[in-house]
């Protein structure tokens, strides 16, 4: 288990490294945090020509409140955002999600931008991404481009930053007052990639009422799927609220598979028994 | 078909040899090896620093841990030539026979190790956790070695040791009135954890 | 006196090197040798057409490729099958692969080309650009499909039958028939694997000049290695010699040898005269190296109103995977030690080891016990349920009794000798579980919360362990004349804490202090006749060794020093290293002088070894060397028992599903383990602590997911999922120490025993927690879920003394349906 040959680039900025990745274009990968690139590259899934290294493009390396919300640079580490208290402040559902993701030892390293670039279904901060509304940008030697959450993902391991594109950042938006999240999920163990995984944002009005109830999920499709729940829940306040029929909901909107950790129906059941949790402690968060 | 190689002049380019210069337990090492060249590989075969072992080559077991800028990361889930210039503590550079760090003492005392293999792991990982967390509960300590794998121990014997290296550090602290003694390791980075905006040196960028 | 050693929670010795990073396994050694890649099929079956090599030779780096014609054409038997190490008269179609492909692969990863280069990734990448063409054959997976014989493994063995045994004790039939109750159940147990965090790894040093062969091998058996090594290259054993460096875990999968890449890694090293080395990386370690567990069983069992055994009529299916050049060891503990504590009435075992194209299954911890004490602990809860009582309490009603041993249970053990245990106190072990656990306050517990909607269960089993299995261990002893003490034995270490108590039982032995001692294994320049670690036997084998060589050298130390202190040596004692007279302490003299003095000389070399030169010594009236004496003060000598020592243990669990995610969580599991006299009470409950977990790991997370082509579809420790820490519960242990007759130490092994009952603790546990029968095991959360719906459809019947309390109205019925079909009352 050891990578196949390839070139090595490593840019120590944004211009030299759009210049490289202009030149070498598909046949190149780039390395951020790497955590999910090199056990494809050990075990020979992929062998790009060329890697192009951005550890050194410090000014990638970074987690800022701004725009109402939260921008994530390409070289931050997971780690990084976890522990950002500004970010905790302004977006609590990222530390929430992040804690989730694998264990400490990978997120000391992982980056939370390559990870939305992975495009991994069952990769946390996709169905974060999706549920907050967010948006990568994506920067090649002739433009930049931001792409929406929801033209981000286009199916397993596949995102929307083509050849000789760097994906330079993410934005996490905000979500309005009085709007509580959480993340739950159901993992075989601590740690491993979830069977399910619900991230749900629900808001009320001054008077504790939903108004606003949605989730995004993990591992139960081939990008992250995003469901609005409100249907079931409206108007209802907090302890009132039908939580399962909201996850009823969306049982009838996701079409899980089966695979070798979970059956296609235990998947869609937890669905069912998640988005109730994470929507209930959600809730419980906001009010 | 016995078939012996042609010999075949030249290096491609796609392994052409880099460079790759660490300080590796206080110490400036440097190699010349191809980009592919991951970490644990560059570490126990360049440089001969074997304690640092090798359990799956694909991130999950923990064995490769090391200290990266005092931060724990997976050595074989990195190349070698993306670290250079940094600086990485292996368990050797935790303490030698005679100078045992806390976690090694404790790991010892409690008998948290069998066949060893993926011991080092455990110790950079727990050295590192205790830098920030001195006084860990039990489930804090189960907790911080769960992402390491161990197929002896059954772990009720490391998290023992977790927690004995934690009194072992406050003794040697109460008695000497500062860090151990005699142990020269780096400390574990600064994180951007009060309202930084920006990713320092934690981000190893 | 010396404080005894023995009995102690002795620190481990080794481990200061290990912390350190200090210890040497295989992989840190040889760091200029060639390395070695294997290209393996990647089919489960498959005749091999053609292998063409012409891409790889342009790989910068690359030294040689060998296929299974290039073994043939160096003449000898390094191509030839690999042998078949345990023959028996019930294997009748033993089959073993080559150590290169000849014509026809049946495994998935079967190594097909050897690649050797510079490095290992030049290695793999020669290996990547070699195309082998096969034609594909269809493959056989799964227990249920080679028994159905559609199609076969080996063409020769159109039944997939390795090997068919049947044993039986008393009239089955008879018994059977006359007993008023009877139960049958089907049961399946899928496979796992040893998974030690060190693969296996082999570096061969080749010494043209001396013609010698240096074998590192990451074994559980290195003279074993060794012997295999020197037959199939053609050499003198006296020529070769093999050294288990510190090995990263074994857990049974390495005592398997020789592995393709011990014949292999040397035959490269003296074609090239390099230096060669070959280190498993982990996904060929899932596709190459061996699995257990794998069965289906049927058991008919017969019993009395008291839930007494009358008749137990077992038969089971057993997956060998694709050879089996262990023999059938595994099914053959199976069907022995499934009996356990208890006493069966008629016994009637057979079984049928099966071929499949899958990787070869050969021990891993347990060693085919966990099935059996699935098979036995499962009827006993099924007894229990039947007639309402107690599950602790059928049990009791069935225990062989202290007063009983030994035990003659008229069978043949997997050493070939009759199964008879030899000590135990199977109701006191139970009393001290019940203890431990608060037996019936836990039943209380489990009731109450199901009240609450929680569903909480609990779950026992018992079982006996045949350990310290023969033929042989021995050890060397020697007082060196710095008074230090050198032990060698020949069996292996992967992380038991042998360099620990041996030491131990040689200080104590020879009364030197436990510093003084320093203990090599697994070497076979220091010792060269033994036979491995496997089956709980190294502390039983090698440890009593120990002490019987010890005892030699002790009595010569105090023959040596009766003479130089003018006293009678049963006057003698040796305490911190000095020999002296007992309530004379004055007259005395070092071990390291009587060492000096064991060694008579012509030449000094070094200052107390004057003492020993021919002008020094006075006695002229005899030769220097005696008649009946060697020079040296050291000893040989070997422990060869009758037979196994048995020993025992039982398991509680207390379990917590979650009812809707399915999520199954442990919340006690506690442990009373009787090996006997405990050396190092720390050592054995880190045995045990280790062995509980593979067992959570067996019950709840770990199986090999292949699909119907025979690819193993979580070759990967991301997929496979062994516990972390966070999946493995605080154990709580008690002990007991019923002392073997049949060694001078009175001990019996423990390496074992911690994984045995898991599956059967666990499956009683879920049960009781779900109030519906579980006959299959592992168990995820999603089998789980899928169970609790066929449950719910009434597919899968209610437990009676769940029914009261928590069947709904459909379950009800599904449970009567139910008896009618299992519990069948007999007239009497």
């Amino acid at each position: 288990m050891k990578p196949s040959p390839f070139a090595y680039t490593a840019p120590s900025s944004l211009d030299e490294a759009l210049a490289v990745l202009a030149e070498v274009g598909d046949d190149a990968k780039v390395l951020a945090g790497g955590q999910s690139l090199l056990p494809i590259l050990s075990m020979r899934l992929a062998a790009p020509a060329h890697l192009v290294d951005i550890n050194r493009i410090s000014e990638l390396a970074y987690v800022r409140v701004e725009d109402g919300g939260v921008r994530v640079g390409a070289l931050a580490r997971h780690v990084d955002v976890e522990r950002s208290t500004e970010a905790h402040t302004v977006l609590p559902l990222l530390r929430q999600a992040l804690q989730l993701v694998a264990h400490p030892v990978i997120r000391n390293r992982g980056t939370t931008v390559g990870s939305l670039a992975h495009a991994d279904p069952s990769g946390e901060m996709t169905a974060v991404l999706a549920l907050t509304g967010g948006s990568v940008e994506v920067v090649s030697s002739t433009g930049t481009r931001t792409v929406p959450a929801a033209e981000f993902f286009l199916g397993p391991l596949e995102s929307a930053v083509a050849g000789g594109e760097l994906a330079v950042s993410a934005h996490f938006p905000s979500f309005p007052e009085r709007t509580g999240t959480a993340f739950v999920e159901v993992a075989r163990r601590h740690g491993d990639y979830a069977m399910c995984g619900v991230a749900a944002a629900v808001t009320l009005d001054a008077d504790g009422a939903v108004v606003s109830a949605r989730a995004g999920y993990i591992s139960v499709g081939p990008t992250p799927v995003l469901l609005d729940l409100t249907a079931a829940v409206s108007g209802a306040s907090v302890t009132a609220a039908d939580w399962a029929a909201a996850g009823e909901l969306a049982q009838s909107q996701t079409e899980p598979e089966a695979d070798i950790h979970a059956t296609a129906d235990y998947r869609r059941h937890l669905v069912g028994v998640l988005t109730a949790r994470a929507l209930a402690e959600a809730a419980g968060r906001a009010a | 078909m016995s078939t012996e190689a042609r010999s075949t002049p030249g290096t491609a380019d796609s392994d052409a040899r880099h460079d790759v210069q660490l300080t590796v337990n206080g110490v400036p090492r440097g190699a010349c090896v191809p980009a592919r060249r991951l970490l644990s590989d560059f570490l126990r075969h360049d440089l001969r620093l074997t304690g640092t072992h090798v359990g799956c080559e694909h991130g999950v077991c923990g064995a490769c841990t090391v200290l990266l800028d005092g931060a724990p990361v997976r050595s074989c889930l990195l190349l070698a030539v993306t670290v250079s210039g940094h600086e990485v503590t292996t368990v050797e550079g935790l303490g030698g026979p005679d100078d045992m760090h806390p976690v090694q003492q404790a790991f010892q005392e409690c008998h948290g190790l069998q066949c060893g293999f993926c011991t080092p792991g455990f110790l950079t990982t727990a050295a590192a956790y205790l830098e920030e967390n001195p006084d860990p509960t039990e489930d804090e300590a189960r907790e911080a070695i769960s992402g390491n794998l161990c197929r002896c121990t059954g772990y009720q014997n490391i998290v023992a040791s977790v927690l004995r290296a934690a009194a072992i550090t406050r003794d040697r602290q109460a008695t000497f009135g500062h860090d151990t003694p005699g142990v020269s390791r780096p400390k574990v980075a600064g994180r951007p954890d009060e309202g930084g905006t920006t990713a320092g040196a934690g981000a190893g960028a | 006196m010396t404080t005894r050693l023995f009995g102690e929670p002795v620190l481990r010795v080794e481990d200061v090197k290990l912390v350190t990073g200090r210890g040497h396994y295989l992989d840190d050694l040889g760091h200029d040798a060639l390395a070695a890649a294997f290209v393996r099929s990647p089919h489960a079956h498959a005749r091999v057409l053609d292998i063409d090599v012409t891409g790889a030779l342009d790989v910068d780096g690359l030294v040689a490729i060998y296929t299974y014609e290039d073994l043939v054409a160096s003449g000898g038997a390094v191509a030839d099958r690999l042998p078949l190490l345990i023959p028996h008269p019930a294997l009748h179609a033993p089959r073993t692969g080559y150590p290169l492909a000849r014509d026809e692969v049946n495994h998935v990863g079967e190594p097909v080309v050897m690649v050797v280069a510079r490095d290992r990734y030049v290695a793999e990448d020669a290996a990547e650009r070699i195309m082998v063409t096969y034609d594909f054959l269809p493959p056989v997976v799964g227990v249920a499909a080679a028994r159905a014989a559609d199609r076969c493994v080996h063409e020769d063995v159109p039944d997939n039958v390795a090997a068919h045994l049947k044993q039986e004790v008393g009239d089955v039939d008879a018994a059977m028939a006359a007993a008023p109750h009877t139960l049958e159940l089907d049961l399946s147990i899928e496979r796992s694997a040893s998974m030690p965090m060190e693969g296996k790894g082999v570096l061969a040093r080749w010494d043209a000049a001396e013609g010698s062969m240096r074998v590192y091998s990451s074994t559980q058996t290195s003279t074993s290695v060794r012997a295999a090594v020197a037959a199939r290259l053609g050499l003198p054993l006296s020529k070769v010699h093999c050294i288990a460096p510190m090995v990263g875990g074994g857990f049974g999968v390495k005592i398997m040898h020789p592995w393709p890449e011990e014949v292999l890694v040397p035959w490269a090293a003296r074609e090239l005269d390099r230096e060669v080395k070959w280190v498993e990386d982990r996904r060929e370690h899932f596709v190459s190296s061996a699995h257990e567990r794998g069965q289906l069983q049927t058991v008919q069992v017969g019993f009395d109103d008291e839930g007494r055994l009358l008749a137990l009529d077992v038969r089971f299916w057993h997956d060998n995977g694709a050879y089996t050049p262990y023999g059938i060891i595994v099914p053959i503990i199976t069907s022995t030690q499934l009996l356990g504590p208890y006493k069966p009435g008629a016994y009637r075992v057979e079984f049928w080891s099966l071929y499949t194209n899958t990787v070869i299954v050969t021990p891993y911890r347990g060693a085919g016990r966990p099935q059996a004490c699935f098979a036995m602990e499962r009827t006993m809860d099924a007894i229990a349920e039947s007639l309402g009582i107690d599950r602790a309490e059928v049990r009791a009603r069935n225990f062989i009794t202290p007063a009983e041993m030994p035990y003659d249970h008229q069978l043949t053990f997997q050493d070939g000798r009759p199964l008879i245990y030899d000590s135990g106190d199977f109701p006191a072990s139970l009393d001290k579980l019940k203890k431990l656990v608060g037996w019936e306050q836990t039943l209380a517990e489990v009731e109450a919360a199901r009240a609450e909607g929680r569903r909480i269960g609990v779950g026992l089993a018992c079982y006996v362990e045949g350990t310290g299995v023969g033929p042989y261990e021995g050890a060397h002893v020697v007082v060196e004349s710095s008074g230090k003490v050198k032990v060698a034995t020949g069996l292996t270490t992967q992380g038991q804490g042998h360099f620990t108590v041996f030491a131990q039982i040689a200080a104590d032995e020879l009364g030197v202090p436990l510093a003084d001692v320093e203990v090599v294994t697994g070497d076979t320049r220091r010792f060269g006749y033994a036979v491995g670690t496997f089956a709980s036997r190294a502390a039983v084998m090698s440890g009593n060794a120990v002490a019987l060589a010890s005892r030699k050298v002790r009595a010569k130390a105090l023959r040596i020093a009766g003479d130089a202190l003018e006293a009678d040596p049963g006057d003698l004692e040796i305490v911190d290293g000095v020999v002296r007279v007992k309530g004379s302490p004055a007259a005395s003299i070092p071990l390291a002088t009587v060492a000096v003095l064991s060694n008579p000389l012509r030449y000094a070399f070094d200052e107390a070894s004057k003492a020993a030169t021919q002008f020094a010594v006075g006695d002229t009236s005899g030769p220097p060397v005696r008649e009946d004496d060697e020079p040296g003060l050291e000893g040989t000598d070997y422990y060869s028992p009758v037979g196994a020592t048995f020993a025992n243990g039982m398991h509680a669990v207390v379990v917590e599903t979650d009812p809707e995610t399915a999520e199954i969580k442990v919340l006690r599991y506690c442990v009373v383990h009787d090996c006997g006299p405990l050396i190092n009470p720390m050592i054995v409950e880190g045995q045990v602590h280790g062995g509980v977990a593979q067992g959570v790991g067996g019950a709840l997370y770990e199986r090999m997911e292949y699909d119907e082509n025979g690819q193993l579809l979580n070759a990967s420790f991301m997929d496979f999922l062994m516990p972390y820490a966070s999946e493995i519960p605080h154990i709580e242990i008690d002990h007991l120490e019923t002392r073997s007759p049949l060694n001078p130490l009175g001990i019996k092994g423990a390496g074992e025993a911690g994984v045995i009952p898991s599956a059967a603790v666990f499956a009683s546990a879920i049960e009781d927690a779900e109030g519906f029968v579980i006959t299959a095991m592992p168990i995820s959360p999603s089998e789980l879920f899928e169970l609790r719906r066929r449950h719910v459809a009434g597919d899968i019947p209610s437990l009676r003394r769940a029914g009261s309390q928590r069947a709904g109205p459909d379950e009800v019925v599904a449970q009567d349906v139910v008896e009618a079909q299992t519990n069948q009352e007999k007239p009497t």
